[in-house]
């Protein structure tokens, strides 16, 4: 037990710290000195905020009309305007918050179960599985994204939670590709040959040895993914493939609002200010967890 | 080179087989059947069955996906639900329109990306390398019908300064010929057409390039940086070498494999984003005719289109990964 030793002989008297409250220490230490990440942070904080209190902080309801009050120019009333069917813009894009969140969290995180599961079957048990699996993701990523999520959602019929599946399946191989890299590297280790000696089973090893060694590009990808798969899912929306009326997404708002961008701009926007504000956010998140977790990928 | 080039052909054929299989495995997971989508609700069942017959949809799926291959293989893409015409007499014309439109946001991606990229790099840590790094990360960040829209909405409808919908003029159309308009009118020595289209070309092809010229931009910073730390680039200072000549001639040479990289990859994101960009710009390309086909249910037209789609995409990649040895000659093919 060399750590616990060696926190019994700390001069300092400070509590003995185990090796996982050591790395996230270095992790925050290093995290943050990073400003842009800090800012991305705090956008994205922000934005779960918006979704989670929306109810308490939009002035009106999102599907509130006011004929009378259609395409009406920000104002005191509506901060940032109304719609067509003089709906509050800005309480919609506070609630599209929760949707545009709710498809970038879940669709990484299914991506990022199937890819682990994908990729460490193809990387610890090779072979012709290696071969079937790799392939399988090689295909997958001819595709361009967007093209395969249309052609899925055209299986499953255009819905959010329809995109949300297509843009987690679409995903699955980069986190695949990912985890089944680090096992192959991981899984040469003497420390892993060790375990595999004094007979640990197959299982014991995955989840004790190669999983905690593959978790830190995982969230790296995952972030930056949660990024993407927002951007994709509005695409999806702009497309009339994604959230159906009268869903305040974001991209579907666009949609709808193209044909006023003449007399009513800001109908065009503020939706879409907020896709690239929390775009941004995670965009820096991720580029502050790759320089904090990863060093190496930093280049 | 040669043998290199055969292996890594070969390699392709399992991945095209099974882009067809995906593609092929897809529509056929639609809901519906195809023969009701093309004769319409009011069809009898008798008619139903003969179409499912003549169409061979009765086969199992084995025989049904083969006769696919066989037809794919024979440049038979199947015929449009919409317009009853075979897709691959009429998809070129869409597809010269994607290729031009993606071809001069490549130029503008690879030109805007790389020197922004070693601008920042060369200029580390300073205002300039702040500036093109903000703008970087706001590029990739930026969903590309919103900026489309923008765009049309500030050069079009404020300033008037660019057409905002189409390839030409209604009243004053290119004549087609390879269907790339820009060589169309060049080769017919109409340079007012060519000053036309090259107009209708900028605005989407600008909202386009946004993404792959923040990435390319962003890529291009890392790579340089690393070069530049290097000890031949020092000697080269040493030498008194202008920063220009150094920067230019020796280092970007040696940082453009992971820029091709980049620049492969970004294809698929650049056809991908053209259902996006074309749908906003009416531009009648590949994407354009996707869209439609997905709003008029015209199944072989969106199986065929996304296969063509994943089809350029892969080749283009097979070629940068052929150009790797032009730009570094320290990789051996094997």
């Amino acid at each position: 037990m060399p750590q616990a030793s060696q926190a019994q002989l700390d001069p300092s008297g400070a509590p003995a710290k185990s090796p996982m409250t050591f790395a996230l220490g270095e992790f925050w230490k290093s995290f943050r000195k990073n400003k842009p990440a800090i800012a991305g942070t705090i956008i994205v904080l922000l934005f779960i905020f918006f979704a989670i209190f929306a109810g308490f902080l939009a002035p009106q309801g999102i599907n509130d009309q006011n004929i009378r009050l259609k395409l009406q120019p920000p104002s005191a009333a509506h901060w940032f305007g109304t719609d067509d069917f003089g709906r509050d813009i800005l309480s919609r894009i506070l609630f599209g918050a929760r949707l545009s969140l709710r498809v970038g969290f879940l669709s990484v995180i299914g991506s990022i179960v199937v890819g682990t599961l994908l990729g460490i079957i193809a990387g610890y048990f090779g072979k012709a599985l290696d071969v079937i699996i790799s392939r399988f993701f090689d295909i997958l990523l001819a595709f361009p994204s967007i093209l395969l999520s249309i052609a899925i959602v055209a299986i499953l019929g255009p819905s959010l939670n329809n995109a949300l599946v297509a843009i987690a399946i679409v995903n699955v191989p980069v986190f695949g590709r990912l985890v089944r890299s680090r096992v192959l590297t991981v899984k040469e280790e003497e420390y892993v040959m060790a375990a595999r000696s004094i007979g640990m089973g197959d299982a014991r090893i995955i989840f004790q040895h190669i999983l905690p060694n593959s978790i830190a590009p995982i969230i790296v990808q995952g972030t930056l993914n949660i990024a993407t798969a927002i951007l994709d899912a509005a695409g999806l929306g702009f497309l009339g493939m994604g959230a159906q009326a009268p869903l305040p997404e974001w991209g579907k708002m666009l949609s709808d609002s193209r044909e006023y961008i003449q007399t009513a701009p800001w109908t065009v926007l503020f939706p879409g200010l907020a896709i690239v504000l929390v775009v941004v956010g995670f965009n820096l998140i991720g580029d502050g967890l790759r320089d904090a977790l990863d060093p190496r990928m930093k280049n | 080179m040669f043998y290199y080039s055969i292996k890594r052909l070969l390699m392709l054929i399992p991945v095209l087989l099974g882009m067809t299989l995906i593609v092929f495995a897809i529509i056929h997971a639609i809901p519906g059947n195809p023969a009701l989508t093309i004769l319409g609700t009011k069809a009898t069942p008798e008619a139903i069955h003969s179409l499912n017959r003549s169409l061979g949809l009765d086969n199992p799926w084995y025989i049904q996906y083969f006769s696919y291959l066989k037809d794919i293989l024979s440049g038979d893409l199947g015929t449009s639900i919409q317009t009853h015409t075979p897709i691959a007499s009429e998809i070129w014309p869409h597809l010269a329109a994607t290729i031009e439109l993606s071809f001069i946001a490549m130029i503008i991606a690879v030109f805007v990306g790389i020197n922004a990229g070693i601008i920042s790099a060369w200029k580390q840590n300073t205002v300039l390398d702040y500036t093109a790094m903000i703008l970087a990360l706001i590029g990739v960040s930026m969903p590309v019908f919103w900026l489309g829209l923008l765009e049309q909405w500030g050069f079009s409808i404020k300033l008037q300064w660019l057409p905002s919908i189409g390839r030409d003029d209604i009243r004053n159309s290119v004549d087609p010929i390879t269907n790339l308009y820009l060589l169309d009118t060049l080769l017919q020595g109409r340079f007012d057409q060519f000053w036309m289209v090259l107009r209708h070309l900028i605005l989407p092809s600008i909202a386009l390039a946004t993404i792959p010229t923040a990435i390319i931009a962003r890529m291009t910073r890392s790579s340089m940086l690393e070069v530049l730390k290097s000890d031949y680039i020092r000697t080269a200072k040493a030498k008194g070498q202008k920063m220009v000549w150094i920067v230019y001639k020796y280092a970007l040479k040696n940082a453009f494999i992971p820029i091709l990289t980049v620049i492969g990859l970004q294809t698929g994101l650049l056809l991908g984003g053209a259902i996006l960009t074309e749908t906003i710009f009416g531009w009648p390309g590949v994407g354009l005719y996707i869209y439609n086909a997905i709003q008029y249910r015209d199944y072989p037209v969106i199986q065929s289109g996304i296969l063509v789609i994943a089809f350029i995409f892969v080749m283009v990649n097979f070629v940068v990964d052929l150009l790797y040895g032009l730009f570094d000659p320290r990789i051996k093919y094997r």
